[in-house]
């Protein structure tokens, strides 16, 4: 039972991890100008905006207020939007689909694109794949997201006219691909680099020279002992980027009009909804915490030297 | 030596770098190994030894390249044979043992499998057939309850248990020349002589010639019938093992067996430092005319700073290349 042992201390781990989470983003909203009432209009009478800060307890002292959204947060109550008057968790459930959409078809997108590029640029250092999927890659970098998403927009959408410029639509894959692909980029880019590094390391190693001791061939060196070996580290670079592809969400769901959680928290951040702002960060760094759960178990899975212990 | 040798190198050249700036890191190499023969390269790191080896079965790679000269094995020359003919010998009649056991085997690939390899790569096998030769494989080798340990991955075993594994991975195929470089160096001294002991053994029972490559002049001269002495990439002596020890030829060798420390040396001669070479190795660009080891010999003469010495055979049987060789 290593393995479950190992997976209740994770969970129990990632308890202190919320905590602070939570406080921080308290804390940063205390302290930014600015709440509910002020956004709604230019000059607000003070006493509506007194009144409605007692309505939303905003008046209270910062630890008390901590104190009565940990007590709830632990019943599982996310609290009220102050803008919609609608329980957080139910804004968020509506929201969390499209965004799982988005990063799972941009992840996609890149590991298949990437990773495959990475392995062929590796096979043949110097050569002209690899000189042209390091272009790619280093483009891909540098590129800003909200730019090349509207090139995007302006190529496909706009001139081509293959797929609607923006808008969830039916949810269906002709309105997901321009998004995914303008999120994708980035770590598709930074896969075909770690995975050309991974292969061009592991093809210098010793047992590699053993494996064409043994007289195979380059593509069944490549498929028996090169690919498993450039997987342990393919996907540590995956657990990563799903972090941040949740941060870069951000800007391409605003960017397309997507409805996500992350033009949710644009949204609320914007309008100083704290309860909402709250919900969409912590719903965003549970899932992040997960899925870097999920990686770990998978290393056990493929590099047998690794122990839960 | 009598018949056709199963291997034979005549004059073998190995460069390094690109067609613009080429060196020769080997040169003028020539040997030949019966079938059954235990044959031994021995020099200091970087003497050109391994890359022999690395030739023999056409594992150089780039910068490293066969500048000229002839490798016959079996009677046929290999030197330009197509990639696809290569991979038929290598693994299959030719096979490799390296150094270092502990980076050589796949990490995350269990041992079974990696022998298994062999036998679907030469003979045919499905991975069920393969695997179980692979059980039988590693019962050849000795390693305790073989059944259990194919499916453990290398890090669970020993550094002397994965070397026993190179070697099940080496002789699965019964290939006719086994080349060990360096194949005990980073095992503990116990360790190393089962080693030495179940590859000589394993090989004697086959009938599989051993080519070893180490910088141990003394465990050569143990396993091996013939010894050749490589010094800046050219053989400098060749004899018979026991010769070699009781009346060595070459400067260099003389320095080498002379550099050993012996038990009871002491007790016989009275306390005395143990000799050593001076000097250093020329690296690969800046090899000495004439003869590479005159710098560092005490019996340089003009000659040997300008004349290559050419090979001398021995009355005794062998050969050597020193101007004034004794």
């Amino acid at each position: 039972m290593p393995m479950l042992s190992f997976l209740i201390r994770r969970l129990l781990q990632t308890i202190p991890t919320v905590l602070a989470v939570v406080m921080l983003v308290f804390v940063l909203f205390s302290v930014v100008p600015g709440s509910i009432a002020s956004t709604m209009s230019d000059d607000v009478d003070p006493q509506v905006e007194l009144r409605l800060k007692q309505q939303l307890g905003l008046d209270d002292p910062l630890y008390v207020r901590f104190g009565n959204y940990i007590a709830k947060l632990a019943t599982g109550d996310f609290g009220t939007s102050f803008r919609t008057r609608e329980p957080v968790t139910s804004m968020i459930a509506k929201r969390a689909w499209p965004t799982l959409q988005l990063i799972f078809t941009a992840m996609a997108f890149s590991v298949v694109v990437g990773v495959p590029l990475g392995f062929i640029a590796a096979l043949r250092p110097g050569g002209l794949v690899d000189t042209l999927a390091m272009v790619v890659a280093v483009s891909g970098l540098s590129i800003a997201k909200f730019w090349l998403g509207l090139m995007i927009m302006y190529v496909f959408a706009l001139k081509l006219g293959w797929l609607p410029s923006f808008g969830y639509g039916d949810g269906g894959l002709k309105y997901l691909l321009l998004p995914a692909v303008t999120l994708g980029v980035s770590p598709m880019a930074l896969f075909a680099r770690t995975t050309r590094a991974a292969v061009l390391e592991i093809m210098s190693a010793d047992f590699v020279r053993t494996a064409r001791s043994k007289g195979m061939s380059e593509v069944r060196v490549v498929k028996w002992h090169v690919m498993r070996n450039a997987l342990v580290i393919i996907l540590t670079t995956v657990g990563l980027q799903f972090g941040g592809l949740m941060g870069q969400a951000v800007v391409v769901e605003k960017l397309f009009s997507w409805p996500g959680i992350g033009s949710l928290l644009v949204d609320s951040v914007l309008q100083r909804d704290i309860p909402a702002v709250q919900g969409s960060i912590l719903v965003v760094v549970l899932a992040f915490l997960a899925i870097n759960l999920l990686i770990d178990l998978l290393y056990g899975v493929i590099d047998p030297r690794i122990r839960y212990a | 030596m009598t018949g056709a040798p199963l291997i034979e190198v005549e004059d073998l050249r190995i460069d390094i770098g690109d067609g613009r700036s080429r060196v020769a890191a080997a040169e003028g190499v020539s040997f030949r190994i019966d079938r059954g023969e235990t044959f031994g390269l021995v020099g200091e790191s970087g003497c050109g030894k391994s890359i022999t080896a690395l030739a023999l079965i056409g594992l150089l790679r780039p910068p490293l390249s066969i500048g000229s000269g002839v490798i016959r094995f079996d009677g046929h020359e290999i030197q330009h044979l197509s990639a696809a003919a290569q991979r038929d010998l290598r693994g299959n009649r030719i096979a490799m043992i390296f150094q270092e056991p502990m980076t050589a085997l796949n990490p995350v690939s269990p041992v079974g499998r990696q022998i298994a390899e062999m036998f679907v790569l030469h003979k045919g096998k499905s991975w069920r057939e393969a695997n179980k030769l692979a059980v039988e494989a590693l019962a050849s080798v000795r390693v305790p309850a073989p059944e259990r340990r194919v499916n453990d991955y290398p890090h669970q075993l020993s550094g002397g248990m994965r070397q026993r594994v190179m070697i099940a991975i080496a002789l699965a195929c019964g290939p006719d020349l086994l080349i060990a470089d360096e194949p005990t160096t980073a095992l503990d001294v116990t360790v190393q002589a089962e080693i030495i002991e179940l590859m000589r053994n394993l090989c004697a029972e086959r009938g599989t010639a051993i080519l070893m490559i180490s910088h141990d002049l003394g465990l050569v001269a143990n396993v091996c019938r013939r010894v050749a002495v490589m010094y800046a990439g050219r053989i400098v002596e060749e004899r018979g093992s026991t010769d070699i020890f009781r009346a060595p030829s070459h400067p260099y060798t003389k320095g080498l067996v002379d550099s050993l420390p012996r038990l009871g040396s002491r007790a016989a001669l009275g306390r005395s430092r143990l000799k050593e070479i001076a000097g250093v190795v020329p690296a690969i660009a800046n090899f000495p005319d004439g003869c590479r080891f005159n710098p560092r010999c005490a019996s340089a003469t003009d000659i040997c700073r300008s004349v290559v010495p050419t090979a001398d055979f021995l009355e005794a049987g062998g050969l050597v290349r020193c101007h004034h060789h004794a």
